[in-house]
């Protein structure tokens, strides 16, 4: 192999090929993927339908196989994060939360996910069509957290996750994660604006100081709405949450 | 090995029956990269030191948590990325800027001209990972993995490596001479690669994200590809070219290692998804990640073969090179990350080191004891002929060597262990279907193979500390010493082989 431009074109197609392979075909194959209802409908007769693939029958009395279409109505999953939450979100994103926690479960199956109840169903692609960043991530240092909203929601989930980044030990004896308290401000109790204070038993080694308390930063809040923003509790065409 | 191809082997390796003109064509050309191979190196070794004080930080921070936890700037996902780009943008790439070019510039025989514009490359290059890794400790991190400097930094990236990388291509273009060595397809084919897949990644990730997964599906693309098609032909490149000259014998097969080149070419490629399998993506393109990481079997082999049994016979030679000690290190490590990368592809094994820090052991015994090791010894080759200077110290090498042998030897045990452990106990569930461990459990559990892995830092540091003080003699000492008179070895004789 003597000559530049013939090497380069093996070069060139060696990645070409892999590139159309891997980038481009799931480009076609997943870039016009759209939230979905919990079952699709089949586009002609109206009739709900199991899975992604309606059966619609031609003039001529033979059938193909269609898209279902979203049951009109309905609502669609997932759902754009929005507020707060999609702040709390760059806060994951630059404290590199996601190289300890991973945001994918794996199919009942393969690994032991669901039955760590990290979700009620694998994790599937439509999932994640209207995330700006997805961060499935590779390493589980600590616990995926792809539907950590559905273990810990509401003031109780709050109250925890704060208590949490504050310093894990509180809620995990023994943990690896580290304490997030620069996302934390301690002052003397009753300052004002009035925010939720951070819930740390009494005689704990990260108590602060006899008349002060924790209170979260606005990054600190941010964060936590993020977390329980992270909810997979809905049915997809492809991904039914077991009876 | 047939007549034929040895005849063919001995009439394309450019290092036989060299004469006076030669070496002063040789002279000549190493003039003419010395100064920016300098840049390269010096740049290099700096962030070698600084990748290697962010790792360790990161490793102390992972059994201790405590550990330095008080601000934002030092917390662990921030502390690993610098690592991580530390490592992979300034270490590897300014050392294969240094080493990839000078390769190139010596088997085409055409010496670097206008070496200036190559100055200004390599500054504007640092200043911008400078700023990037700034940034990542600063906040700007993008948590997408390999390209986590914030996007701020990426035209003076992209800029700087075409104005590096196309003294290599310009070089190729100039050779002198018929023969086309093996070294030179990979570099060429390495200095094309990167570019594409920085450019692809960047753009459908960050500047026009892609819709949903295919996100992650073109950043592992990306990422494994970074190590597969452009630290390791730069590697292979410099083994290939290391070995036999050192040696003074042809390699092999010459047939082989075109096999080795195309293949590795074809397969590598589609080798990233296997990071994916069990995810959220199409099924069958975790299929052809597997089936691509499971042919790279036969470049794995056909270099192995390659290298290895050149240097049968030669162990003693190989123990008294300081180049050759590392290089070949380096091609063992190589065929065993590899191998062992097959079998992780497949979806029984990677059930279980998948999340796991069987996975960070497996990156380490790439980048570190493959990549690295060899770059090391082609630095040991390469400085004193740029600057006609012999290393000054024998037992900072024997230092550096044993350290980091012994040390990446530690890590790749405790972390391979650690991991294997921690994924069957993720894994393990009673008969009715419940985890054996609670998660808190599996983690505590990792924390002594955690801790081993901070004492191989310490072993890794020492080694490095070791390679920098010879680094900075050599490059400060003014006086030529009594080394003058031949190359510096571990053990008395000198060695056979070219300057």
């Amino acid at each position: 192999m003597k000559n530049l431009p013939l090497l380069f074109l093996g070069i060139f197609f060696c990645i070409a090929f892999s590139w159309t392979g891997i980038v481009l075909s799931s480009h076609v194959q997943l870039g016009a993927l759209e939230p979905a209802t919990e079952q699709y409908v089949n586009p002609n007769t109206g009739d709900a339908i199991t899975g992604v693939m309606a059966s619609v029958e031609k003039e001529d009395g033979s059938s193909i196989q269609v898209e279902g279409v979203p049951a009109p109505g309905e609502t669609l999953h997932p759902q754009a994060p929005v507020g707060l939450a999609q702040q709390g979100k760059q806060v994951y994103i630059s404290l590199g939360c996601m190289y300890c926690h991973s945001q994918q479960v794996r199919h009942e199956g393969f690994g032991n996910d669901i039955a760590r109840n990290w979700g009620l169903r694998g994790s599937v692609a439509r999932d994640y069509v209207l995330q700006d960043r997805v961060l499935l991530g590779t390493m589980r240092t600590g616990p995926d957290l792809a539907a950590v909203g559905n273990r810990l929601f509401d003031a109780a989930g709050r109250d925890w996750h704060h208590s949490h980044l504050w310093d894990p030990t509180i809620t995990s004896p023994g943990s690896l994660m580290p304490s997030f308290r620069f996302l934390y401000e301690v002052r003397p109790v009753g300052s004002k604006p009035d925010k939720l204070v951070v819930n740390i038993p009494n005689g704990h080694p990260s108590a602060p100081p006899p008349g002060y308390e924790v209170v979260p930063t606005a990054e600190g809040e941010a964060l936590v709405e993020y977390l329980l923003s992270l909810r997979v509790d809905y049915s997809l065409p492809e991904a039914q949450l077991p009876e | 090995m047939s007549a034929l191809s040895t005849a063919f082997t001995k009439a394309l390796n450019p290092y036989k029956g060299r004469g006076e003109s030669e070496q002063i064509q040789l002279a000549v050309i190493d003039r003419s990269m010395r100064g920016p191979a300098l840049l390269f190196l010096i740049s290099a070794v700096l962030w070698l030191l600084a990748g290697t004080v962010f790792a360790l930080m990161a490793a102390i921070k992972s059994h201790t948590p405590e550990f330095m936890a008080e601000s934002a700037f030092w917390t662990f996902g921030r502390v690993r990325s610098a690592h991580l780009n530390a490592m992979i943008y300034g270490w590897s790439n300014n050392v294969i800027f240094a080493v990839g070019l000078w390769l190139m510039a010596r088997l085409c025989r055409a010496p670097i001209r206008h070496g200036g514009l190559l100055y200004a490359a390599g500054v504007f290059w640092n200043i911008a990972v400078t700023v990037g890794i700034y940034g990542i400790l600063a906040g700007d991190m993008t948590s997408v993995e390999w390209i986590e400097m914030p996007p701020n930094v990426v035209p003076l990236l992209t800029l700087s490596y075409a104005l590096i990388a196309v003294w290599g291509i310009v070089s190729f273009r100039y050779r002198r001479g018929e023969h086309v060595y093996v070294s030179q397809w990979y570099i060429l084919g390495a200095l094309f690669w990167f570019p594409w897949l920085y450019f692809v990644s960047q753009t459908m990730i960050i500047f026009a994200p892609a819709r949903g997964v295919i996100q992650p599906i073109t950043n592992w693309w990306f990422a494994h590809n970074v190590l597969g098609l452009w630290m390791t032909p730069m590697g292979l490149a410099a083994a290939y070219y290391l070995i036999p000259k050192v040696l003074g014998k042809p390699i092999h097969s010459y047939y082989l290692s075109i096999l080795g080149f195309w293949s590795l070419a074809l397969f590598y490629n589609w080798a990233g998804v296997h990071h994916l399998i069990g995810g959220p993506i199409p099924v069958w393109l975790q299929t052809a990640g597997i089936v691509g990481s499971v042919m790279m079997v036969i470049p794995v082999i056909v270099t192995a073969v390659n290298h290895h049994l050149t240097v049968v016979g030669e162990h003693s030679a190989v123990w008294k090179s300081p180049t050759l000690r590392f290089v070949v290190f380096g091609a063992m490590s190589y065929t065993l990350v590899s191998l062992i990368g097959s079998t992780m592809s497949l979806r029984d094994v990677n059930e279980i080191t998948h999340f796991t820090h069987f996975t960070v052991g497996h990156a380490h015994h790439g980048v570190y004891a493959f990549f690295t090791m060899i770059m090391f010894g082609a630095i040991y080759f390469m400085l004193p002929r740029l600057i006609y200077r012999e290393w000054p110290s024998a037992t900072l090498i024997r230092i550096h060597f044993w350290c980091c042998a012994i040390g990446i030897g530690v890590m790749l045990v405790g972390l391979h262990v650690g991991g294997w452990i921690q994924g069957m106990q993720l894994n393990a569930v009673t008969e009715d279907g419940v985890p054996v461990y609670t998660f808190l459990e599996v983690m505590q559990n990792t924390r002594p193979w955690l801790m081993s892995r901070s004492f191989s830092g310490i072993l890794l540091t020492i080694g490095h500390l070791a390679f920098a003080i010879n680094f900075a003699w050599i490059l400060l000492r003014v006086q030529p010493g009594p080394e003058a008179s031949g190359p510096t070895l571990l053990q008395g004789e000198s060695v056979g082989g070219g300057k």
